[in-house]
């Protein structure tokens, strides 16, 4: 009986270690541990031994069952796992060979600056406001204490339009027409920024555009002076172009703001140490600001003794040329894909 | 304004770094744009005598020059310039020299000639910025002797600075200085010239009528007589060519000294030719031409202001430019010198519209200073020296001059605006060193204006006036706590949204220029009825648009010629219409948004704009309309609460050709003013439903004549509530559908809020929508 055991447990091995798969590892487990196995029937037998001998061989009887039973379940593991290898392997695929159908969409860099530049004054507690890019004499100028024939009004080369009386509508030189129509439409406190196109009759070259980009601040509140103006400026700099840029005032002239002052900051190509693009100086010239004057608050229906305000004003496109290094002004507006494509 | 060290030392002790001066001009307003060191780097090169030119054999552009450089010997010198002659003195840079540029000279061959040095020009010696030939030293220099101390040259330093329209003073030597010395605690002294006069009497000799009172506010006459004139004394030459101004002769040289150092323009005439002896101050008629001393005949108006003799006859137009009429000549000996004041807006408006700027307009156009004239006369006549006698006396006549009131300055309002702690007497302490008079008031000071700045007129001109001899940089710097909460407007965040969604469906911003050619809406299928750009740089920029259309097909073309025909782009932008009241002070100006798919057609573009309504929360329905500018058959008007906002299909073919653009491109257009003002997002949350829902799929054959979104209204309709999707999968042409019709196949999903749907219902329901479509529309349900 014992023989018979030993021998069944090494051909069940032997026939376990030899299925090759899960089919044929079926048909062997049915043979070996099946109702009809030898192993069965010897198990039949047990009944007709003695005691003693029958003790003994049951025992043996039952080690070669689980022994093949765990031979059974590794060699079904080790199929499966190989099965399932092989089904995935089919299914291989170069990821490198992806053809490309979706082209990418790309927001214009006038926009990407503007959306930066409102987020960090938002960021500061200002709204955003907006105004015609077609305006009358009165807003761009005659509002803003430009005296008609003021020597000023050469300093913009302004494009008139066919529009009512001559020279009476024009297209915004400036953001500075909506410091006036958010003045006239509002109470203070007043914390606003005024993104937008403006116009000049200048002939494009490298960096001159006859349309171009601008943003303005206005604030206008109890107690502003020009020391708000300039921590103002100081933290605009240093959230949007970071802690190692600086801003310094000097000063300018404007007739809407009263003191007047050019706004420079550091030289964000070389942090100040002096290049090309600073002429040596360290620093580079970004707009101009100043206190509002009272008359620009008187036309806009603000009391100037209760009220004090301050604006400032920079280009925005320039940002784009010396953030990527483009040095022509002229390529931002090609329209060219193979430009847009790259921001 | 251009100013030298050396001149800004007439009137202050200026001393230390001149870098360090510079930034306290910067920090007073007064930019340095550049710095030049002049008269340095000078060294090795001397005064050369010419002893021969001949040609180089085998060069045109460059001749052979012998000099000697003093010590008699002749050295063969190639040279490009042909300036110069045999006998001239000439600057010669010796071999080992460094140039002020830094270059280097070198014995060298040219063409195969040795050259043994270089001759300069003037730009090469840093003296001025003449290039055109060699610098021709005067015949009183002595040959081998250094250039710099054989022309006088001491080393200097020239700013060019930046002065602001409101700075009429800093136009002159002497402003600067002023405003420099206040600023560093200086003393600051004008020059007090007191030439000797002869027995002559000024009024005796010459007389001058102001007839126009109100453009003319006062004009000083001196009269000189036995003038010889000459060449100017080296240094005076060498100031004036530092500033950028060429010597002409003693007389002119110094109308324009005095002019750059005291900033007042000043004019001589020939007394022996004015008519009548004098001159007459008055408007010009209309019409009335004067030729100007640059050769060009002017046609005035009476907005102009002249300078005439007695006799009427036109001299100059007053603040502008002089002319030939009375101009000083070899011959003349008795001069009228013209000092005047003149109003600043009437020289300003004369000047823009002849298109002649002047060194002369540029500062009267600023406002003068109406009190330094007789000063300005005197150093006139003190530096002519002995090359005239001053008449005694002087001609003074009196027009209209502005009123300067004293300007009340509280010491309060000073701080509120600049955010200052200053008492009062330090605010007196920073006013009175730029000559503004104080005295004391309740709350603060009154303070007189100098004559020299007239733009200072009310309080808050003072202000800034303390705020710049404080220094900028000195005010201390907070930041204001915003008193409001920041954001964008709920119309800002859409747009936004608009342009990522845009992004999103891989669409490309572009910014066109708002401005069109003419004919270029008529090409665009559009109405020609654009607003004219009244003083455009170039025709092709002399309309604005009324449409985005133009701009986006340019900017198709323009891809489409570098090989790039299929973009997808989109514009969000303004366009400008004429508007419909007509009282309207301003265009009808909107913003709309613009999507073109090239190498697409109309329905990759209702596809585009459905993803963006569905991202927006737009109800919207589309209407086959003509629409100018797209394809007749192939268009539609985008309703939203039926409300036209725009349209969707293609580019009209004749169009894409006008413009040539290659292919079809789908296109969508929308006023996004009226789009974002319609109700849009979502509102209630609808609760999802939990039962197991079923789907019915129903193919339906309709006429070509029925548009799908009738027939899905139709389905819709008779679904009820029950439907939670209804879409349209699939529509086929041809095969057993005839002409004229077509197979549209929809799937429906039913689902109940609280059971599943039986058998009987679901067949109820479609029963139902088969009911509908066939007997509402020319449909049949196919098998």
């Amino acid at each position: 009986m014992i023989d018979d055991l030993e021998r069944l447990h090494d051909a069940g091995r032997q026939r376990v270690a030899a299925a090759t798969d899960l089919d044929a590892l079926h048909e062997v487990d049915v043979e070996v541990l099946g109702k009809r196995s030898e192993l069965s029937a010897l198990k039949q037998k047990l009944g007709a031994m003695d005691a003693d001998e029958r003790r003994s061989a049951g025992r043996r009887l039952n080690e070669v069952r689980s022994a093949l039973e765990v031979h059974i379940a590794e060699r079904r593991r080790q199929l499966e796992s190989d099965a399932r290898r092989a089904r995935l392997a089919a299914e291989r695929l170069d990821l490198t060979e992806v053809i490309d159908t979706t082209e990418l969409g790309h927001l214009h860099l006038v926009t990407q600056a503007h959306d930066q530049l409102e987020d960090v004054f938002v960021g500061m507690g200002f709204t955003v406001a907006e105004g015609p890019e077609i305006e009358t004499e009165w807003y761009n100028f005659g509002a803003l204490n430009f005296p008609p024939d003021h020597p000023a009004r050469a300093m913009y080369d302004t494009l008139y339009v066919e529009f009512g009386e001559p020279e009476s509508t024009l297209l915004r030189t400036h953001t500075s027409p909506v410091q006036m129509r958010v003045l006239e439409a509002n109470d203070p406190p007043i914390y606003v920024v005024c993104p937008g196109r403006v116009f000049r009759s200048d002939t494009p070259d490298a960096s001159h555009m006859p349309v171009f980009h601008q943003i303005e601040g206005l604030v206008v509140d109890r107690g502003i002076t020009m020391g708000d103006l300039a921590g103002t400026l100081e933290a605009f700099t240093s959230a949007y172009f970071g802690g190692a840029i600086h801003s310094r005032l000097r000063p300018s002239y404007f007739p809407f703001t009263e003191p007047s002052a050019e706004f420079d900051i550091t030289c964000v190509i070389c942090e100040g140490s002096g290049c090309q693009t600073c002429k040596r100086t360290g620093w580079i010239e970004l707009g101009g600001c100043g206190m509002v004057h009272p008359n620009v608050l008187r036309n806009g229906g603000v009391d100037p003794e209760e009220y004090t305000g301050f604006a400032f004003g920079f280009g925005t496109d320039r940002l784009s040329l010396m953030r990527y290094g483009i040095s022509d002004l002229r390529e931002m507006f090609t329209n060219d894909i193979r430009f847009l494509r790259q921001f | 304004m251009k100013v030298l060290l050396s001149w800004l030392r007439d009137f202050a002790p200026f001393e230390g770094d001149p870098v360090a001066l510079g930034d306290t001009m910067s920090d007073l307003g007064m930019a340095v744009e550049s710095l030049d060191r002049l008269g340095e780097g000078l060294d090795g090169i001397v005064v050369a005598k010419v002893l021969d030119l001949r040609p180089h054999p085998d060069a045109d552009r460059i001749q052979l020059v012998d000099v000697d450089a003093g010590d008699g010997e002749a050295r063969q010198i190639a040279c490009g310039a042909f300036n110069m002659a045999v006998g001239d003195h000439v600057p010669l840079a010796t071999i080992g020299t460094t140039m002020p540029d830094g270059m280097e000279i070198a014995r060298r061959k040219m063409r195969g000639q040795w050259s043994n040095g270089m001759l300069c020009s003037g730009r090469e010696l840093a003296l001025g910025d003449d290039h055109s030939g060699i610098f021709v030293l005067p015949s009183d220099t002595t040959p081998g002797h250094d250039v710099s101390d054989a022309l006088g040259i001491e080393s200097d330093v020239l700013y060019d600075l930046e002065i602001n329209p409101n700075r009429p003073d800093a136009m002159s030597v002497a402003g600067v200085a002023r405003d420099l010395a206040a600023r560093l605690g200086l003393p600051f002294q004008l020059p007090a010239p007191s030439p000797a006069t002869s027995a002559v009497l000024a009024t005796e000799r010459a007389r001058v009528e102001i007839v126009d009172t109100d453009l003319c506010g006062r004009f000083v006459g001196y009269v000189l007589h036995d003038v010889t004139v000459g060449e100017s004394p080296r240094w005076l030459a060498n100031r004036l060519t530092a500033l950028g101004m060429r010597p002409i002769n003693s007389l002119v040289d110094v109308s324009n000294y005095v002019m750059l150092e005291l900033g007042q323009p000043n004019h001589a005439y020939d007394l022996a030719r004015l008519g009548g002896g004098g001159l007459r101050v008055r408007r010009a008629r209309d019409g009335e031409t004067l030729v100007t001393l640059d050769d060009v005949e002017r046609r005035l108006t009476t907005d102009d202001l002249l300078i005439c003799d007695l006799d009427d006859v036109p001299n100059g137009i007053a603040g502008v430019m002089g002319g030939e009429a009375a101009e000083i000549s070899a011959t003349t000996t008795d001069v009228l010198l013209e000092l005047a004041w003149f109003q600043p807006m009437a020289v300003a408006r004369t000047a823009r519209r002849l298109g002649l700027r002047t060194e002369a307009s540029a500062r009267f156009e600023k406002g003068t200073d109406p009190e330094v004239l007789e000063l300005a006369g005197r150093r006139f006549a003190e530096l002519l020296g002995a090359e005239a006698q001053l008449a005694g006396g002087l001609i003074d006549e009196r027009g209209d001059l502005p009123a300067r009131e004293p300007v009340r300055v509280r010491t309060a309002r000073v701080n509120q605006v600049i955010g200052t702690d200053l008492d009062t007497g330090a605010v007196a302490a920073l006013l009175e060193p730029i000559g503004f008079d104080i005295s004391g008031a309740d709350d603060g000071l009154d303070v007189a204006v100098p004559s020299w700045r007239p733009d200072t007129e009310t309080e808050i001109d003072v202000v800034e006036e303390v705020a710049r001899h404080h220094g900028y940089s000195r005010i201390p710097r907070r930041v204001p706590r915003s008193s409001i909460s920041g954001g964008l407007t709920p119309r800002q965040r859409d747009r936004r949204r608009v342009r990522n969604a845009l992004v999103g469906l891989g669409f490309t911003e572009v910014m066109p220029m708002p401005f069109l050619a003419p004919g270029d809406l008529a090409r665009a299928g559009l109405d020609d009825d654009g607003i004219d750009v009244a003083n455009p740089l170039v025709a092709e920029e002399s309309v604005m648009r009324t449409s985005l259309l133009p701009g986006i097909c340019k900017v198709l073309a323009y891809n489409a010629s570098h090989r790039h025909a299929d973009v997808s782009i989109f514009e969000v932008g303004h366009v400008y219409n004429r508007p419909s009241e007509p009282d309207a002070v301003l265009p009808d100006e909107r913003e709309r948004v613009a999507v073109a798919i090239g190498a697409a057609e109309a329905p990759a573009a209702v596809q585009a704009w459905r993803s963006l309504a569905a991202h927006l929360g737009i109800g919207h329905s589309l209407e086959a309309a003509e629409i100018p500018g797209l394809h007749p058959s192939r268009a539609a008007r985008i309703l939203v609460d039926g409300r036209d906002v725009g349209s969707v299909g293609e580019i009209d073919p004749d169009v894409l050709a006008a413009f040539d653009v290659p292919g079809r491109v789908g296109w969508f257009d929308v006023d996004l003013t009226t789009l974002l003002a319609q109700r849009h997002g979502p509102e209630a949350y609808v609760p999802v439903r939990l039962y197991p829902s079923s789907d019915l799929d129903l193919a339906f054959e309709v006429d070509d004549t029925v548009p799908a979104a009738t027939v899905e209204a139709t389905l819709r309709d008779a679904a009820g509530d029950l439907l939670v999707e209804l879409d349209l999968f699939d529509v086929f042409r041809g095969g057993a559908v005839p002409d004229g019709r077509r197979s549209l196949a929809f799937r429906l999903r039913f689902q109940a809020p609280d059971r599943t749907l039986t058998d009987a219902e679901l067949a109820d329901l479609r029963t139902r929508c088969i009911d509908a479509a066939q007997s509402a529309l020319p449909a049949t349900l196919r098998g």
